[in-house]
């Protein structure tokens, strides 16, 4: 029973979630507000249940397979793509990279005089 | 012929008016893109999800099937991604410490993230000349489908448009991150998960999970949601500067 308590949190939160949404109007969508709702709830309860830990990390390991079937709604806008080809592929193509270098450089220059954890540093010499 | 062409089909009909098939396909295209990667050296130019998606698109206009069609059966998937975001929570939780050892740089370079995407993405698209339209449509490109959706529809963009812009920043992120790391000799996991989820959303996380680690998956699920919020409040000023 412990997973489907666990997925019964995470729904719970995504409920919650789009309650305070409507409610209160926020420009955000309701999931995110439900990360929230469970981050409060894992700081009063000091530690993560064993269920909600499986299903929860069961769910993210496969979070690019959620994505799939969004991304494939792409299909339906290529005539509107088509239309501003150029443009819109330099945009997302130089806006992306910028925004990539912009943030890395920003946050590594913020954070430099923070101490490491040594075991970050191999982590990303994987090929 | 034992099985005459009309019955034939008659299940095809059948089938494909089920969720099974199209549940189904999306199943098997994923585990395929996956071992073709695996088998391409995982390769980020061609990015599992993109790959998937894209098998997906052609098999759908070989069918001739349409999108709503096969949403009715890969919406199960879809739906999932509601909780899966209020997973993020768990992974944020175990690094507590640290996000809270660095929230000042957190906020900081997330707004310095958001000013850099939206300022790009409309100076250039103005640039290249772009319409109006377009422009007001790529400016939310970096926040996750839903809230771009509603800042573009605001703005006087295109909202479906918008949400089909993201997706393939979420993909490009994937595909230029580790070569702009390498560019600008970014290591820590932290900020290298932080920027990918500023930059490239979902997408961005889900790549920080599945190809970087948990340190920076956690922050990029945080990076998700904060430049969600923090868009939704900085966008529509910024864009009234270039005369919108």
């Amino acid at each position: 029973m412990p997973l489907i308590a666990g997925m019964s949190v995470l729904l719970g939160c995504q409920f919650l979630g789009e309650i305070l949404v409507h409610g209160l109007q926020l420009p955000v969508p309701g999931p995110v507000v439900g990360m929230v709702v469970l981050l409060v709830g894992l700081m009063i309860n000091g530690r993560v249940p064993t269920g909600l830990r499986t299903s929860g990390e069961g769910l993210l390991r496969y979070l690019t397979l959620l994505f799939v079937p969004a991304g494939v709604g792409i299909m339906v806008h290529f005539d509107l793509i088509k239309a501003d080809f150029w443009p819109i592929t330099v945009t997302l193509v130089v806006s992306t990279a910028l925004t990539l270098a912009v943030t890395a450089k920003v946050m590594s220059w913020l954070t430099r005089s923070i101490p490491r954890d040594p075991r970050d540093e191999w982590r990303e010499e994987r090929p | 012929m034992s099985m005459p062409a009309p019955a034939l089909e008659q299940l095809w009909v059948y089938l494909s008016a089920s969720p099974l098939l199209h549940l189904l396909v999306t199943f098997l295209a994923f585990m395929g893109a996956s071992y073709l990667n695996r088998l391409l050296g995982g390769t980020p130019f061609l990015h599992p999800v993109v790959l998937t998606i894209a098998i997906i698109i052609a098999f759908l206009t070989l069918t001739g099937t349409d999108y709503a069609t096969y949403f009715e059966g890969a919406q199960f998937i879809h739906f999932l991604l509601g909780p899966a975001t209020v997973a993020l929570a768990i992974p944020l939780y175990d690094y507590r410490e640290r996000v809270r050892r660095m929230l000042v740089p957190i906020l900081l370079s997330c707004a310095a993230g958001i000013v850099t995407a939206v300022t790009s993405a409309v100076g250039v698209a103005m640039l290249m000349g772009a319409s109006r339209e377009t422009v007001l449509t790529l400016s939310p490109k970096s926040v996750t489908s839903p809230i771009a959706m509603g800042i573009a529809e605001k703005l006087g963009g295109i909202p479906s448009l918008a949400a089909g812009l993201v997706l393939i920043t979420g993909s490009l992120g994937c595909a230029l991150g580790p070569i702009i790391f390498r560019l600008v000799r970014v290591r820590d996991p932290s900020v290298q998960g932080f920027t990918m989820g500023v930059a490239a959303h979902g997408f961005g996380t889900a790549y920080s999970f599945s190809s970087i680690g948990a340190v920076a998956g956690a922050f990029a699920g945080l990076a998700m949601g904060l430049t969600g919020l923090l868009t939704a409040f900085i966008l529509p000023p910024l864009v009234h500067l270039f005369g919108f």
